[in-house]
C-alpha cells in the first residue's frame, strides 16, 4: 500500500568539496499537498530539490520518492522515476532552438509513440492551461520572463507527473506575473492531483498558496509549520525572515576580523 | 622559490592529466551512448547542416584562394626548371595530402568548433541540459552524440570540398591565366596522384581531425564554468587546443603515412 507521503527525506546530509551543505535533514511531503521550502540564498534549498530528482546523491541518509529510494536507483530506474516528476527551473530553461510548441511536445516525442495529431491536441491543452495557446509558434527569446516561466510550466506537466518541483518560480518576475504563476501552481496542483514542492525565498507570495512550510538555515531545518503558524511565529529566525529584518540570527555582516583591526586602529574598541 | 616553481609545475601537470582523463571518459560516454543518434539519423543530419553546410562558404572561399596562391607560387618555382606542366601535380598533392585536411580542419575548429562549444556551454549555463536530464532524456545521447557524429562526418567532406576548390583555383591560375597546357595539367595530376596513398590517407587525416576537433569542442562546452566568462574562456580554449591538436596529429599521421 502506498505511503501517505510521496517524498520522505530521512536524515540526509550532503557535502560538496568538504563544505557541509545539508546536515541531518528529515522531512516529509504528503501526497496532494503544496509544500514550500524556504531559506536565504545558498542555504541548501536547491540542493534538496536536486537530491529528490536524483541529480546528486546524499553523503548520508536516504531520499524516498513514491516508495523508491532515489539514491540507490541505477540510471535506468532513475530515468523511469523521473518520467513521473516535473521540474520548473529558475529561469524556465526552455530549449532555445525550439519554439514554445516544440518545447512542450519534447517529452511526448522522446518518451511516447503518440500520433502527431494527438501530440498537437495535448500540447495545445497544456498551453491553454497556462494561457499560452496563442504563443505556440514563438521562440523562447521572444517571450517575457513570466511567459517563459509559464511555457516551461506547460512543458513540465506535459506527461502528467505526480510530483512537481519548482525552483525559485517567482525570481525576477513583476507582481502581475508573480500572482499568475502562484495561482497557476496552486490550480494545477489541485486540478491534476499533483504534489508540489516549491523552493523559494519569496515569503509573501508563497504563504498565500502553500499548505506547509519548512525553513532551512545553515543546512538544517530551522522551523516548520502551516502558513498561519509561520506568520504568528516568534522564533527569531522565522521572525527575521518573514519581516525581512536586516540583522538577526542571519547576520548582516559576513564573518570578518574586528572592524578597528581591519582599519589599522588596534587600540580603539572593536565592534 | 625553486620548490614553489616545481610544486606549481607538478600541480599543473597533474591537473592536465586529470583533465585528459575526464575528457577520455567523456569521449567514452559519447561512443557508448551513440545508439539513439544512429537510430534517429535526422538528429545527425541536423548537426551536419549546422557544422558542415554552414561552414561551406568559408571552406569554398579559402580553398579557392589557397589553390590560386599555390598556382602562382608553384608556377614561379617550376618555371625555373622548365617543368611548369607539373603544376597540376604540385597543387593536387599539396592539397590532398596536407593543405586540404589541415587548413579545412583549422577553419572547421574556428567556425564550427567554437559554435559547438558556445552552444553547449550556453545550454549548460541556462540549465537546459539539467532540464533535459530531469525529463529523463540523456543529454549525452540527445545533444552531445549527434553533434559529435555530425562533426566527424562533416570534416572529411569539407576537406574534400576544400581540396577540389583549391585544385580548381590552381587550374584557373596555371591554365587560364599563365597558359600551361590544359591536357598536361590534368594528365600529370592523374598519373601522379595515387588513390590509396594520397586520397585515402588525406581522408583518414581529415576524419581524425574531425574526431579530435569535435571531441575538444564538445568537452570544452560541457565542462565550461556556467558563466559568461566561463563560456568565453571555453570557446577560446577550443580554438587554441584544437589548432594545436590538428598540427600535432598531422605530424604524427604524416610520419606514419608517407614514410616513402
Amino acid at each position: 500500500m502506498p505511503s501517505d507521503n510521496l517524498v520522505e527525506i530521512r536524515h540526509v546530509s550532503f557535502s560538496y568539496r568538504n563544505r557541509s551543505v545539508l546536515r541531518d535533514i528529515s522531512l516529509v511531503i504528503p501526497r496532494g499537498k503544496t509544500i514550500a521550502i524556504m531559506g536565504g540564498s545558498g542555504c541548501g534549498k536547491t540542493t534538496l530539490l536536486k537530491l529528490i530528482g536524483g541529480q546528486i546523491r546524499p553523503s548520508v541518509g536516504d531520499v524516498v520518492v513514491n516508495g523508491e529510494t532515489v539514491n540507490r536507483l541505477d540510471n535506468a530506474s532513475l530515468y523511469r522515476l523521473r518520467r513521473s516528476m516535473g521540474m520548473l527551473f529558475q529561469f524556465g530553461a526552455l530549449f532555445t532552438d525550439l519554439n514554445v510548441f516544440e518545447n512542450v511536445a519534447f517529452q511526448m516525442r522522446e518518451h511516447t509513440n503518440l500520433p502527431e495529431e494527438m501530440i498537437r491536441d495535448l500540447v495545445l491543452m497544456k498551453l491553454d492551461a497556462v494561457g499560452l495557446r496563442g504563443a505556440r509558434s514563438l521562440m523562447p527569446y521572444e517571450l517575457s520572463g513570466g511567459m517563459a516561466r509559464r511555457a516551461a510550466l506547460a512543458r513540465a506537466i506535459a506527461l502528467d507527473p505526480m510530483l512537481m518541483m519548482y525552483d525559485e518560480p517567482f525570481t525576477g518576475l513583476d507582481p502581475i506575473s508573480m500572482g499568475v504563476i502562484g495561482k497557476l501552481i496552486r490550480r494545477l496542483n489541485d486540478a491534476l492531483g499533483l504534489t508540489s514542492i516549491l523552493v523559494t525565498h519569496d515569503i509573501e507570495e508563497s504563504l498565500k498558496m502553500v499548505d506547509y512550510v519548512y525553513f532551512i538555515s545553515d543546512g538544517r531545518i530551522e522551523a516548520e509549520g502551516t502558513p498561519d503558524e509561520i506568520r504568528a511565529s516568534t522564533q527569531p529566525f522565522v521572525h527575521q525572515f518573514v519581516h525581512g529584518e536586516e540583522d538577526g540570527p542571519v547576520p548582516f555582516h559576513y564573518p570578518a576580523p574586528a572592524y578597528a583591526v581591519d582599519l589599522g586602529l588596534p587600540d580603539r574598541e572593536s565592534r | 622559490m625553486k620548490a614553489n616553481v616545481i610544486s606549481r609545475l607538478g600541480r599543473t601537470t597533474l591537473d592536465s592529466i586529470g583533465r585528459l582523463g575526464v575528457a577520455s571518459r567523456f569521449l567514452m560516454m559519447i561512443l557508448t551512448r551513440s545508439a539513439t543518434s544512429w537510430r534517429r539519423f535526422g538528429l545527425i543530419v541536423r548537426e551536419i547542416y549546422s557544422s558542415g553546410v554552414l561552414s561551406l562558404v568559408i571552406i569554398l572561399v579559402s580553398g579557392l584562394f589557397v589553390g590560386m596562391v599555390l598556382g602562382l607560387q608553384g608556377y614561379q618555382t617550376l618555371e625555373t626548371y622548365g617543368s611548369a606542366e607539373s603544376l597540376g601535380v604540385l597543387v593536387a598533392l599539396s592539397l590532398v595530402r596536407e593543405l586540404g585536411p589541415v587548413v579545412a580542419a583549422l577553419l572547421f575548429a574556428s567556425r564550427a568548433g567554437s559554435a559547438i562549444t558556445a552552444e553547449v556551454g550556453l545550454m549548460k549555463t541556462t540549465e537546459q541540459l539539467q532540464a533535459m536530464e530531469m525529463m529523463a532524456v540523456d543529454p549525452i545521447a540527445r545533444i552531445i552524440a549527434p553533434r559529435f557524429w555530425g562533426g566527424v562526418i562533416s570534416m572529411p567532406l569539407l576537406a574534400a570540398i576544400f581540396s577540389i576548390t583549391g585544385i580548381y583555383g590552381g587550374y584557373m591560375i596555371g591554365v587560364r591565366l599563365l597558359g600551361i597546357d590544359d591536357g598536361a595539367f590534368w594528365s600529370q595530376m592523374q598519373s601522379a596522384v595515387d588513390f590509396r596513398e594520397d586520397i585515402v590517407n588525406g581522408v583518414i587525416k581529415s576524419g581524425v581531425f574531425g574526431f579530435a576537433v569535435t571531441t575538444i569542442a564538445l568537452f570544452e562546452g560541457y565542462d565550461a564554468v556556467p558563466t559568461a566568462e566561463g563560456i568565453s574562456r571555453a570557446t577560446t580554449r577550443t580554438v587554441v587546443t584544437s589548432s594545436l591538436a590538428i598540427l600535432a596529429l598531422d605530424f604524427i599521421l604524416t610520419a606514419f603515412m608517407f614514410r616513402g
